[in-house]
């Protein structure tokens, strides 16, 4: 034995230093690497490399800053003029989206929503990288003296980038969207259709889990659905480049990052999210009938009629901003919305039901008296509409039809905000941008 | 001048001393995490692997040569996050090991003959990693002849002008 050996003693080191590897990656391999510490070969090699490359970027930070603050600074005086235009048009814009956001959140509050915050974030600079074609990770400059944890979402201004995969002391290494052991609850923003985001060896990004009979056209941008418990819902990721069957009745769906992967240099970690009610003043009076009625288009008032009890006598089509105040509605706030006890879903559902309970028989009534307590005499129902039906109705065959999207037009009528229950909103309908669903029974009252 | 005689053939072994030994690997391994972020195109090229075929057929000693390898191989896997450690370590040693074996059997002093064993060990060691990653890992990698043939060339053509930097820093034994 000795002699084989000492005869094959190269082939014989090789086969031991095989062995051991191999032996070392299946014990990897079999038990998952998540939850366990770090392995100590990992913080040695990063303690080696990530200093110089600190050094490196420190210093290629300071001759640029030195140059572009201090030297090249043709045409900062015309930026600077484009820049001051284009705050004061983006100060028009945020306005106009604050008001459209309050509402929202008056909304949100009704239906005993949650909102979810990110509270703290910390910059950091990108420093390195795996330097492998097969995985796809950076390394930044913050670590858990920093306040970094494992699986804290990472992201540019453009959209996400990755989440923490290691924190060491002062670095951490963050495993980008692209790599192709990464997975990211995803929804489409307009079709609403939600899937997994997963890298591809060539580092492309797919949105898997879409069946194929679902209606997916490129263009269409990608946002965080928030389902991974990793992101926080909305954040955008991408847009939908091509779209093929893959296997298993699924798409397959090529998107192009926000965040260009191949250039990142500064990223956000967020450190801090929070789920908190949104706060909104006076809420307590106000009611979603009354916010939607202010969303309807225009109509106009009639100056001999009386204003009937419950009527909003301003303008809805100028008044996103304040018409839903709860100064300008009238006193019926006692009848407190159902909606306000539990989510639109469940109430949705509830309205095809028999009213047993006093909140079921509100979520009964009829949703467009509930929403505007107005029937528009130019827009005949979809449905013969005889009784006031719960929900729309298929127009063929006369049964509910719980998916028709229907506007309802102006007519002469005002807006009683009736003692209608907020609950009557469609469960798959965006709170921020309340648009009633259902057109109006022909025997509404006027 | 030192020489050593294998199978009738004059080759010399070259020897390298301690600093230059653990510095070039490490500036090697820093390079290839460190450049891509600002040139996306140098991920093509393996640097780390460049210098354990360098180092293996410089000194011509197996055991060297394979150690070297396992060793730069699994300082890149340590950085290589979502890779358990030993896949590139694997396929550094294989390489490790081949090319000292071919270094001390051919002369591997000429860019003719580095372009050709580097060409060769690129392919070698793309074929072991693809090997343990799809085998043993379970990753989901594709194999693809003009991507793996096009990386080889371009490593063969770096690893010319690489290698006659690093002559510089040879020590004749």
């Amino acid at each position: 034995m000795e002699t084989f050996i000492g005869r094959y003693r190269n082939v014989s080191i090789l086969a031991a230093l095989l062995f051991g590897q191999v032996l070392g990656l299946a014990m990897q391999v079999q038990r998952p690497t998540e939850n366990r510490p770090t392995r100590l070969i990992r913080i040695w090699a990063v303690s080696a490399v990530t200093p110089f490359e600190k050094g490196i970027v420190g210093l290629q930070n300071g001759v640029a800053g030195l140059w572009h603050n201090y030297f090249y600074l043709r045409g900062v005086r015309q930026e600077n003029r484009d820049l001051r235009k284009k705050i004061q048009d983006l100060e028009i814009e945020r306005v106009r989206l604050n008001e459209d956001a309050e509402q929202a959140r008056r909304l949100q509050v009704l239906l005993g929503f949650k909102e979810q915050f990110i509270s703290k974030t910390i910059a950091a600079q990108v420093i390195g990288s795996s330097g492998s074609e097969q995985s796809r990770s950076v390394y930044i400059d913050k670590g858990s003296r920093d306040g970094l944890k494992p699986d804290m979402p990472v992201m540019t201004g453009d959209g996400i980038v990755g989440k923490v995969l290691r924190v060491f002391k002062s670095t951490s290494q963050v495993l980008l969207i692209n790599d192709q052991t990464s997975g990211v609850g995803a929804i489409l923003e307009k079709s609403r259709l939600q899937g997994v985001l997963r890298g591809t060896p060539a580092g492309e990004i797919v949105l898997e889990k879409v069946m194929t009979d679902e209606p997916v056209q490129p263009g269409e941008h990608v946002v965080t659905s928030g389902g991974d418990q990793i992101f926080p819902k909305g954040l955008p990721v991408g847009t939908v480049t091509r779209v093929s069957p893959g296997a298993e009745l699924f798409l397959n769906i090529r998107v192009k990052p926000a965040a260009d992967m191949n250039r990142l240099e500064e990223v956000l970690v967020i450190t801090q999210e929070e789920d908190r009610e949104p706060q909104v003043a006076d809420t307590e009076h106000l009611r979603a009938s009354d916010i939607l009625a202010a969303r309807l288009p225009s109509v106009p008032d009639k100056p001999a009629t009386p204003p009937a009890p419950g009527t909003n006598p301003t303008t809805p089509g100028a008044t996103t901003t304040g018409t839903a105040k709860p100064t300008t509605l009238p006193t019926t706030a006692n009848a407190k919305p159902a909606a306000t006890n539990g989510s639109i879903t469940q109430l949705g559902a509830n309205a095809n039901k028999p009213a047993n309970t006093q909140s079921e028989k509100l979520a009964t009534k009829p949703p467009v008296r509930a929403l505007t307590g107005i029937a528009p005499a130019s827009q005949k129902p979809v449905a013969s509409g005889t009784k006031p039906a719960p929900k729309t109705l298929n127009p063929a065959s006369g049964q509910p039809s719980a998916t028709t999207v229907r506007r309802p037009a102006p007519a002469d009528g005002s807006q009683p905000a009736n003692q209608a229950p907020a609950n009557q909103i469609p469960a798959d309908q965006n709170p921020a941008n309340p648009i009633p669903t259902t057109p109006p029974p022909q025997d509404q009252p006027q | 001048m030192p020489i050593t005689y294998t199978s009738n053939e004059q080759v010399e072994v070259y020897r390298f001393n301690v600093p230059t030994a653990i510095l070039i690997p490490l500036v090697a391994v820093f390079l290839q995490a460190f450049v891509p972020l600002k040139l996306h195109f140098f991920s093509i090229f393996d640097l780390p692997l460049l210098v354990v075929i360098f180092f293996a057929v410089a000194r011509r000693s197996q055991v060297s040569g394979m150690l070297t390898g396992a060793a730069i191989g699994l300082l890149q896997d340590a950085l290589t996050p979502s890779l358990p450690i030993g896949v590139y370590g694997i396929a550094n040693t294989v390489v490790g090991y081949g090319a000292s074996s071919l270094g001390v059997k051919i002369d591997v002093e000429n860019a003719g003959s580095r372009l050709l064993v580097t060409l060769f060990f690129y392919v070698v060691h793309e074929i072991v990693y693809f090997t343990v990653a799809r085998g043993m890992v379970g990753l989901t990698l594709h194999w693809s002849w003009p991507h793996e043939l096009g990386s080889a060339l371009a490593n063969a053509i770096l690893a010319v002008a690489l290698f006659a930097l690093l002559d510089r820093f040879k020590q004749r034994t």
